[in-house]
């Protein structure tokens, strides 16, 4: 008896032990290119450094910060982020939940939806993003060619009408990974419970917003929030369509800029770990305000 | 009889419609890589654009001229290969450890490493690039395969994990067991008994991986100057004409193209893999 006991403490010992040593390669791997620098950044947000000006700099407290926040272009970006994040959010779940419920429900076809679907995934977004700019070019592009739309529209010459073709290829490229996620809550809902609400005479919309969409409520949430916090680093469609010009910045394209072109490594830090107080901030509302279960999450595209 | 035709024609309109969405940027950038530079911006009807007019590969050809030192795009072809498959190795090898760990083993910490894996998944990227230009100039890993590898690893780790436990947790467990009661120490149940039957999952998880490394651009610019490591989403940033006259736009699209067209047979040829991995674990049945 006693003999054991103390087999089973080796045991759970050694499993121990064994579990750690398996998992630490993979939580070095992580934590160094994420906690070390995240605290690297913050500690040079508060230095003036300037690569190009080496000689000056020293400690300066949140004056780096306060250069950011006080700056009209970092509001103009947080307003573009943010736009671009909502509406194309917004469209990603409209479009994907359709195209989910297509798969679901599909008479036949499913397999060629799944196989479309599944190609702008496989994409280089900056490939994207040059199809699309070049698409939308008067010079070159076909889309100025379709019945109402004007020949010689310049997309890529107005604020809004540029970022409204950004908004569209990240709808284009991640609509598919969205419309995966809900298809995947779909098909753990019970059919018997549609199938009695519709003897009860309840309508397909009915069903739709009283059953399908309360069961997979978390599913959504989960989707929403990775989608919301992929979305808000965009950086890559914007760099090759408009690389920033009129006034299309993205809060990652200004910490980019400050960070590599201008080599001011004290404001493009501030700016970094602004963004990452943002990402926690949008976290944190998911999970307090929408009760978002992380233990439900996975990491996506 | 009458509702059902009229169901059969939405749902192939809608097919139709889902399918053009999803094809046109690849259609439209084969067409424009097979345009000759001179009608690249002719045409002033819809289908005289879409359509290339006379064919021509020299696109493709004038990419591949004057060798790896001349040409602009055998380098960075080179180094998104060699980077990606570098990096998916070592990435899959460190996540099945630590996954079948996380699926078979008992030991506290566990929770917490899933939660710090999916917050990673949540870090914004750019917040490290300035730290690690900064790091990698000093350590001298700037403009070298390590330092893009190195941050590939770390984003592209919650990914494989997750994947990884998911079909790890499928795996019947009583043939480990049997294989430790039969004498097989741990890490020789793991070895012998478990990586056969995890090798479809470890493929999928090397697949998402892999598109994951190729994909990425934010890392490629910033950590990268020449084409010592610079890989293709960054150089096709860099492409410049033949000369200050000439647009690359039909350089671009060639070597867009290159880079596109195996990823995509790829996946479509894995595509059963490829959604049973983006979804594994997304929802607890």
């Amino acid at each position: 008896m006693a003999r054991g006991a103390i087999a089973t403490t080796d045991r759970t010992r050694s499993e121990r032990r064994l579990g750690w040593m398996l998992c630490a390669p993979a939580v070095g791997a992580m934590l160094l290119v994420t906690a070390y620098p995240i605290a690297y950044a913050i500690v040079l947000s508060l230095q003036e450094l300037d690569l190009r000006f080496p000689e000056e700099g020293g400690f300066t407290g949140l004056s780096n910060y306060e250069s950011v926040l006080t700056s009209e272009l970092w509001w103009t970006d947080v307003f573009n982020t943010t736009l671009v994040t909502v509406v194309s959010v917004a469209f990603e779940l409209a479009l994907g939940m359709i195209i989910a419920l297509v798969m679901h429900r599909a008479i036949f076809g499913r397999g060629v939806v799944r196989t479309s679907v599944l190609i702008p995934y496989g994409i280089i977004t900056v490939v994207a993003a040059f199809s699309w700019f070049y698409a939308f070019n008067p010079d070159t592009g076909f889309i100025n060619q379709l019945p109402f739309v004007a020949d010689d529209k310049a997309w890529f010459g107005d604020r809004f009408s540029s970022l409204a073709v950004v908004i569209m290829a990240e709808v284009w490229k991640t609509t598919p990974f969205m419309a995966l996620l809900l298809l995947a809550g779909l098909v753990t809902i019970d059919d018997g419970l549609n199938e009695a609400a519709k003897v009860d005479g309840a309508s397909t919309w009915q069903r739709f917003w009283k059953i399908t969409v309360p069961l997979m409520k978390p599913a959504i949430l989960v989707a929403l929030l990775f989608r919301t916090l992929d979305a808000f680093r965009i950086f890559d469609s914007i760099f090759i369509m408009t690389g920033g010009a009129q006034d299309t910045e993205s809060v990652s394209i200004l910490g980019y800029n400050q960070l590599i072109e201008r080599l001011n490594l004290g404001l493009g830090s501030a700016v970094s770990v602004l963004i990452f107080f943002s990402v926690l901030i949008i976290a944190f509302i998911f999970v307090k305000g929408f009760g978002v279960r992380m233990a439900e999450g996975r990491p996506g595209s | 009889m009458e509702k059902g035709t009229r169901e059969y024609t939405l749902w192939s309109i809608g097919i139709l419609i889902v399918l053009f969405f999803a094809l046109m940027p690849i259609l439209w950038i084969v067409s424009l890589s097979l345009k000759t530079p001179a009608t690249i911006t002719e045409g002033t009807t819809f289908w005289d654009r879409f359509i290339p007019q006379d064919i021509t590969f020299e696109n493709y050809e004038s990419l591949f001229t004057g060798g790896i030192s001349e040409s602009p795009f055998i380098a960075p072809l080179i180094n998104s290969i060699l980077i990606a498959i570098i990096a998916t190795s070592i990435a899959i090898v460190l996540a099945a450890f630590a996954a079948y760990a996380i699926a078979r083993l008992n030991f506290p910490g566990k929770a917490m490493i899933l939660a710090g894996a999916l917050a990673i998944a949540m870090f914004p990227p750019i917040s490290t690039v300035g730290p690690l230009f900064d790091m990698w100039r000093t350590l001298g890993l700037y403009d070298t395969y390590p330092g893009l590898i190195i941050p590939y690893l770390t984003f592209s780790l919650p990914l494989a994990i997750y994947t990884l436990v998911a079909f790890f947790r499928e795996i019947p467990w009583d043939l480990e067991h049997a294989a430790q009661v039969d004498g097989a120490t741990p890490y020789q149940a793991f070895r012998k008994v478990i990586i056969p039957l995890a090798a479809p999952g470890v493929f999928t998880a090397a697949i998402l991986v892999f598109i994951f490394c190729w994909n990425d651009f934010l890392f490629a610019i910033s950590l990268t100057s020449s084409d010592a490591s610079r890989t293709v989403p960054a150089a096709l940033a860099f492409f410049t004409g033949e000369s200050q006259f000439t647009q690359p736009t039909g350089n671009i699209a060639a070597a867009a193209v290159i880079v596109t067209v195996p990823i995509i047979i790829f996946v479509l040829f894995f595509q059963r893999r490829i959604v049973a991995g983006l979804t594994a674990g997304a929802v607890k049945g």
